[in-house]
Formats: C-alpha cells, structure tokens, sequence
C-alpha cells in the first residue's frame, strides 16, 4: 500500500512535469528576473555586465519623455475607450436582446472583429483615414459632405492621430463586450420582468431596477478587462501608425517596454523590466480600485 | 406566456403602435452598428479588386468598381513572400497547439483526477501564474531564445508560446465534474490511468478541448508581439508580421490594392473557421476568452 502511494505521487508528478518545465522556464524564472533585471545599473546585453544595483532604471524611464509620452497616450486611450465601448456594448446587446429576427445573422456579424487579424484591419482603417497626395481618403470625403477641411488622421494633428486610436480599439473590443454582455442579458430569468410587467413598471425602470442590477457583475467584468485590456494596447498602435511608435507620438507604455527591448531603441532590457512593472503596477493598483468600488456597486 | 399576454392585452393600441416605433428604431440602430463592423471588410474587398491605376486614379475614392481584376492577388503571392509567411503561420499555428495539448492535458488530468502529495500547492500557484501578464516576461525570454540563438528558428517562435495556464485551470475544471464513481468502476476493471484518460476523460471533455484549440488557433494566427521580437529574417514572418512588411517595404509603399490582397488573403482562414465553428467559437470566447 504504502509503495503504491509512492508510485501515485511519482505519477502525479510525471503527468505535471511537461507544464511545469514549460511554465518554470518561460514564466517562474522570467518573472524572477524581470525584478533583477531593474534594479541592475547600466546593465550591457553583449557582455551581460552591471555596474551596480539600485533604483536608476526607475528613475531614467520616469524622466524619459517618450515614456511620459506613452504614459500619457495609454492613459487617454483608457479613459475614453473603456466607458465609451461599455456603454455602446450595453446599448447593441439591449438592443439584440430585444429581437429576435435577424439576431443570430447580427450576432455574427458583430463578432467578426473578433476573429480578424488586428493588423490586417488596422491597415484597412489606415488607408480609409490616410491623406496622401493622389486622395484624400475615405475619411476626409466624409467630412467634406459636412463641409469640414481635410485632415491628416495618420500623420497630422496628436489629437486626430488619437481619434483613430480610440476609434479603432472601440471597434476591436467591441465583440468580446457585446457577445459577454448578450449571454449575461439572456440568463436574467424572465420571471423578473413578467412580475415587473404584470405591476406595469415602464421599460426604462424594468433596465434600471432588474436588468441592470442583475447583470451588474458582467459589466464590472468587461470594465475589469477593459482596463486591463486598453492599458497593454499596442499592436493596434502599430497596425494604424506603423513600428516607429515614438516619431509618431503614439507609444503606449507597451510599445515602450518592446522598443526599450529590441529594435533601433533597443537593446536596454533593464530599462524594459523597469517600464514593465511599473505599468504592472499601475494596472494591479487601478484593478484594487475598481475591486473595491464593485464591493459597494455590484449585486452578486 | 400567452396568459401574461392577456393581462398586457389592456395595454392600449397607443402604447403598441409606440413599440412597433422602439422595434424600428431598434433594428436601425443595429443595422447601423453591423454596417460599421462590416464597412472595413467591403472597402478591403473592394480595393483589392480594384486596378492599381483604378485605384491610384480616383481622387475621390469610389464606393464599387465595374471592372474588378485578380491582378492584385498575384501580385501579392508574386512580389512579397506572402505564401511563406502563410505556410510559417500555419506550421505556427498548427505545432503551437498541437503541443499545448500534449502538455495541458496531462496537466489537467493529473490536478483534476490523480492524488498527490503537494498536489494543492502546486495548483494554487498555477492560478496565481494566471494573473501574471505576458508583458512582465517577455524580456528575459527574449534575452533567453537570444541566448540561446534561436532567434529566427522555429523553436525560438514556438516554445515560449505554448504554455498557457489558463486553459490547465479551464480544462481541470471540466475533468473534475466526470462523476468518481466512473474512475473507481474502471479501477476494477484494471484500466491504466492512461488509458482512462484517453478513452474516457478526453472524449467526455471533447467540447471544452475542441474550444480550448479553437481559441489558441485564434490566439496563434493572430499573434504579433512575440514573433516580431524573436525574427527579423522575413523567411521565419508569420502573417502579422508580413503585413507590417508589406506595409512598411513591400510593393512600394502605394501600391495599396495590393496590400489589400494580402490583407484578405491573410484574414479568409480565421473567418471561415468561424464562420464553420460559429456557436463553438462564440460559446468558448464567451467562457474563456479575453482581448486585449
């Protein structure tokens, strides 16, 4: 009995061994690291030598006025995308939850964004607001039936350029928020509203007193993530504005971390792990935050 | 139902015509929001069809073409390396996952079902790993595939990306709700754990493994960050970062039908496998799917 205990723990252990190398690997030590890597001074990727341990990785990138820069970028993008895309999000799933011809054909469609490469997209929604020298593009036709002067969304103004920064990221989130939202409106049992029918509560105080209450939870989840979601933007940012984030002026805190690591910036990994927790932090202290008003906002 | 009905059968012919206005205004507004989602596919579709001189020659951009051409498309697979970085994705896409099963299942299997010594342990700190962002270790595991020169390899691409502790935790769960009493019953009859695990565990959970692939493809045909970072040599590109090639080097930088042939070329296989897999992908992105 006592060997064949013995033989179960190794078994557990054998069935656990290809995760746990790959996890030890790539995240466990990595994660170490990342912390040993910032306080390392004047850290040389070529020869892997430091001159001394402290807090001047910390220092240099809160001086660095690319990183305020990116800082400043992420923090707009966060603040107008997510409450922007959660509100349009509830709005389209009240909406498909109140049909229902179409509603899997709409549902569909909906989701595309999802399953679509962000950078195949982010150059359809370049070419549609880029200015160049034979058109004026799709955008600025728009504006011209309101009788508005062209514009170079792509490679003019800062707040043009972030426009089609938030304007693309509500697109891309979009499905994720509607399809959660969706699924959290048709579990609300109908007992709820019939009751509320049968007393002839107006529709408007049926949404704020039952609907909204009962999906509380979902939506904290999707502004969770949201905020998780629009603080790691990156990848759209280059798909819209191309790899130089910086001459651009539209970094986000991510974007610095990879140009800090590699690339015509890059090679200064110290400097990476040292802009990548403090956006950690950032992003651990804003999910507190909102942990703690979804205590007192939020039905369970 | 059809009884609360009656009772709303007071409601007056007023208040129905005012709910057939809400039910149009409903389906406006949504048909608005569907053409937003589906306008950036048309104008992609459209200009790729269009002639590059067609397309160069319109000062005002035009919402269709008469004379839609296939220039673009060999174009596209003649003057960039599209076909390889397709073929790299798909080999991607294909080992990445293949791999991320082999590992996560057995992982699952053992937290879910076998007993252990500091097996609790280990699972707690598997779910505290799931908070930690990819951002946060991505730089020493570029120092370590760098390292280890297996920069533009194969290798260097794949390994760091298979592992994915959320989808050990989503697969655990569903192995633990198989009833005890089937595991004891194939005890007796001398089944391995192996075998249990195969023959019975496995196609029992075929729906959340079918998802959990279905999401990683997803995840693996879409990534950028990791493998802009590990190649430079365009023979190793997947598809992400073909197209930020294309965009920034090739065809000359105009040539934007062109691009826009890549563009469709390279977006086609995720939207037919969901358009094939539509409930399962929704249903799975719903339950374990995150953006951003």
């Amino acid at each position: 009995m006592r060997g064949d205990k013995k033989a179960n723990n190794l078994k557990g252990w054998l069935y656990l061994l290809p995760a746990m190398l790959f996890l030890g690997f790539f995240m466990v030590y990595p994660l170490v690291d990342v912390f040993v890597y910032s306080f390392e001074e004047g850290y040389n990727s070529a020869s892997q030598t430091y001159f001394g341990v402290g807090l001047y990785n910390y220092s240099y990138v809160l001086h660095d006025p690319y990183f305020l820069q990116a800082l400043k970028n992420t923090f707009i993008l966060v603040v107008i995308t997510v409450p922007l895309s959660t509100l349009l999000a509830l709005l389209i799933s009240v909406g498909l939850s109140s049909i229902s011809k179409l509603k899997e054909l709409y549902q569909t469609v909906y989701f595309l964004p999802y399953v679509t490469n962000t950078l195949a997209v982010g150059l359809v929604f370049m070419i549609l607001f880029k200015r160049t020298a034979y058109t004026d593009g799709l955008a600025n036709l728009v504006l011209a039936w309101f009788g508005r002067g062209p514009v170079d969304f792509i490679d003019g103004p800062y707040w043009a350029k972030m426009f089609v920064l938030c304007f693309y990221t509500v697109w891309v989130v979009m499905p994720f928020k509607v399809l959660i939202l969706t699924s959290a409106l048709a579990s609300v049992d109908q007992t709820y509203y019939n009751a509320a029918k049968v007393d002839g509560t107006s529709p408007f105080r049926i949404f704020r007193k039952i609907t909204l209450p009962m999906i509380s939870p979902m939506i904290f989840y999707l502004v969770i993530t949201g905020f998780i979601g629009a603080f790691k933007a990156y990848s759209d940012a280059v798909a819209l504005f191309g790899t130089n984030l910086n001459a651009a002026e539209m970094n986000t805190i991510v974007g610095y971390v990879y140009d800090m690591l590699y690339g015509d910036s890059g090679g200064y990994p110290s400097y990476a792990s040292a802009a990548a927790i403090l956006l950690f932090a950032v992003v651990f202290t804003i999910t507190l935050i909102n942990l703690s008003i979804s205590k007192k906002n939020v039905h369970y | 139902m059809s009884a609360r009905q009656n009772e709303l059968s007071r409601i007056s012919r007023a208040s129905r015509t005012r709910r057939a206005a809400v039910r149009t205004v409903t389906y406006i507004l949504l048909t608005l929001w569907a053409l937003m989602v589906l306008f950036p596919y048309y104008w992609m579709i459209l200009s790729s069809v269009k002639s590059y001189s067609a397309y160069n020659g319109e000062y005002v951009p035009a919402f269709f073409t008469l004379s839609p051409t296939l220039e673009n498309y060999r174009e596209a697979f003649s003057a960039v390396p599209l076909a390889r970085y397709f073929l790299n994705s798909l080999l991607f896409t294909i080992v990445t996952t293949g791999l991320m099963m082999a590992v996560i299942i057995p992982a699952a299997f053992a937290f879910a079902r076998l007993e252990f010594r500091g097996r609790n342990l280990v699972f707690a700190l598997f779910l505290a790993l799931m908070m930690i962002p990819n951002e946060l270790v991505i730089i020493t595991n570029f120092q370590t595939i760098t390292n280890a020169g297996l920069r533009n390899t194969y290798a260097g691409l794949i390994l760091p990306s298979v592992t994915s502790v959320f989808y050990i935790y989503l697969l655990r769960e569903n192995f633990a709700q198989i009833p005890d009493e089937l595991y004891s019953a194939a005890k007796v009859d001398g089944t391995t754990d192996f075998k249990y695990l195969t023959r019975v565990m496995m196609p029992i959970c075929r729906p959340t493994i079918i998802t959990i692939v279905i999401l990683k493809v997803i995840e693996c045909w879409n990534s950028y960050v990791w493998p802009r970072l590990v190649t430079d040599d365009p023979a190793y590109f997947l598809v992400s970062n073909g197209i930020q090639e294309i965009r920034e080097n090739g065809f000359g930088r105009e040539n934007i039908p062109a691009m826009m042939a890549a563009v469709v070329v390279i977006s086609l296989p995720l939207i037919a496998l969901f358009l094939c897999f539509r409930k399962k992908v929704m249903a799975g992105v719903s339950r374990g799917g995150i953006k951003g």
